[in-house]
């Protein structure tokens, strides 16, 4: 009997993996193999492509750094200052994770737009945000950070506070005693919450469109530009899709390749 | 000399403690919760004590009145903790020199190299914590915290990660290396076997100072139940050490 239901069980769990697998694989199946060479070759020379490809890989790189400097600092705060003050910080960097991305977009233009909370007082210095570079920049910067904030805060928790009272006994600052025990010790978890980050912030669509606009050369990122294409061609979309796709999967290796650690399975326990 | 009368707390714990080494060993024994371990991070500053004064060798590192507090990083007090806290990112070399920053490379090296050849372990510098031994570890952590010759010692629950033989090993290395250096040292323990380490034993309940002498005072007259157990599971010195 007991082997019975032991049986039915990893049966039910064989059937569930294969069929959430195949679902995650087919569209990206889809994707690659539905796409003649003539016709890929042909959407790599559409106009939309290198303005794009190179407005994404220049905002995301900048809302990255950004997010990984900042983050850092704001995670390590938080998990070495255990408080009310902390877990209203990481509730507060929480938020944009449940923000649907267009309502996102809204947000950021009520805030920094020319009308907005900060943005009339920015406007009436000089300073115009909204549909501008620099706000497909805020824009990945505000979706994408909790994604690394929430990495690299249990990263950093994770850093035994032995260490880090050792390190000061030997006579380092608080300063060196993160940068040469906790960053390092914390470095796979902070390498896996940056290709998230990253990965997310290459993805955005909603928050960009209604805060920077679709301008090319200027606020039309990947995603923006695969959106324009399949308004008049579905095959340039799909090859535009599909170098989106790979420079994804080839900056994600490169991420890890830096942290060999970072997202690896732990140990496995078997039978359960 | 280490000098501290302090009051802090932690938690539920609520701490007074009035200490003072001499050039000698101290254990602090006291059952689990008693305040051991926070009292070595207020000595050490990484917790604040509400009130009181920490002097080493004269200079003050903690004065509430006076609003003096010294940073961890310049009490010249050295701790090893009862994992040892071996940077497991860095080989035994680079912990050992780890606390000789303000050393050129060279002088780096060949103090940390003489410390880990006289604690036995001068063989394994290209090592990581992780293919070490637990007595190996011990003997790097010491190593580490002495080379950078520090007024006082602090040890936290030195034996308990080791096995009963490397315990024993250990114990008796300790108490002759803690002879030979002279160094005030303040251990922290629950192992009653441990108060062979000791000139002077300090018994801490509820973060009170209970009870303070040597293992004989105590013998004679002991203050509470837990002294009393203490006494019983000590061993009997048939020399000065054993």
């Amino acid at each position: 009997m007991r082997s019975g239901r032991a049986s039915a069980w990893g049966a039910a769990q064989v059937v569930a993996s294969a069929a959430l697998v195949s679902f995650l694989l087919l569209p990206v199946a889809a994707l690659v193999f539905t796409l003649r060479w003539a016709d890929f070759v042909g959407g790599l020379r559409n106009p939309l492509l290198v303005p794009a490809l190179r407005l994404s890989l220049l905002t995301t790189g900048t809302s990255l750094a950004l997010v990984v400097v900042l983050g850092s600092l704001l995670a390590w705060r938080i998990a070495r200052h255990p408080g009310r003050a902390s877990r209203w910080m990481e509730a507060i960097t929480q938020l944009p994770a449940v923000i649907p991305p267009a309502v996102a977009g809204v947000c950021l233009l009520l805030a920094f737009g020319r009308r907005g909370l900060l943005g009339s007082w920015l406007a009436a210095h000089g300073i115009a945000l909204a549909f501008t570079t620099p706000a497909v920049v805020m824009a990945e910067a505000f979706v994408s950070a909790p994604f690394f904030v929430q990495a690299a805060i249990a990263a950093f928790r994770r850093v035994d506070e032995n260490l880090l009272v050792v390190a000061r006994t030997l006579g380092a600052s608080p300063f060196r005693a993160f940068l040469r025990v906790g960053l390092p010790l914390a470095a796979p978890g902070l390498v896996a919450g940056s290709a998230m980050s990253w990965a997310r912030s290459l993805g955005e669509f909603g928050a960009t469109l209604l805060f920077a606009g679709n301008l090319t050369g200027r606020t039309q990122t990947l995603p923006l530009a695969v959106y324009t294409a399949m308004e008049s061609d579905l095959r340039a979309a799909q090859a535009l899709s599909l170098v989106m796709v790979a420079v994804a999967f080839a900056l994600l290796f490169v991420l890890r390749r830096m942290a060999p650690g970072a997202g690896l399975p732990g140990p496995e326990v078997r039978g359960a | 000399m280490l000098e501290a009368r302090i009051a802090g707390r932690a938690g539920p714990l609520d701490l007074r403690v009035d200490l003072s080494l001499d050039g000698e060993t101290v254990l602090v024994a006291g059952p689990n919760g008693s305040g051991k371990s926070t009292l070595l991070r207020l000595l050490l500053g990484v917790l604040r004590p509400e009130a009181g004064r920490i002097a080493l060798d004269g200079s003050v590192l903690f004065d509430a009145e006076e609003g003096i507090d010294v940073p961890a990083e310049e009490r010249g007090l050295a701790y090893v903790p009862q994992d040892y806290a071996l940077f497991p990112h860095m080989d035994v070399l680079a912990n050992a020199t780890f606390g000789l920053a303000a050393l050129d490379r060279r002088e780096r090296v060949r103090r940390a190299t003489s410390w880990l050849d006289r604690l036995g372990v001068g063989d394994l510098v290209r090592r990581f914590p992780s293919a070490l031994s637990g007595g190996e570890r011990q003997r790097v952590a010491l190593a580490r915290a002495l080379a950078r010759t520090p007024r006082a010692l602090l040890l936290d629950e030195p034996f308990a990660s080791l096995d009963p033989i490397a315990r024993r090993q250990l114990r008796a290395s300790l108490t002759g290396w803690l002879r030979e250096w002279r160094l005030p040292a303040l251990i922290v323990s629950h192992d009653p076997a441990d108060a062979v380490l000791a000139d002077r034993i300090a018994v801490l309940e509820r973060g009170r100072v209970v009870q303070q002498g040597t293992l004989e005072d105590l013998r004679r007259a002991p203050g509470s139940d837990f002294v009393a157990g203490l006494i019983e599971a000590a061993p009997v010195p048939a020399g000065a050490d054993s």
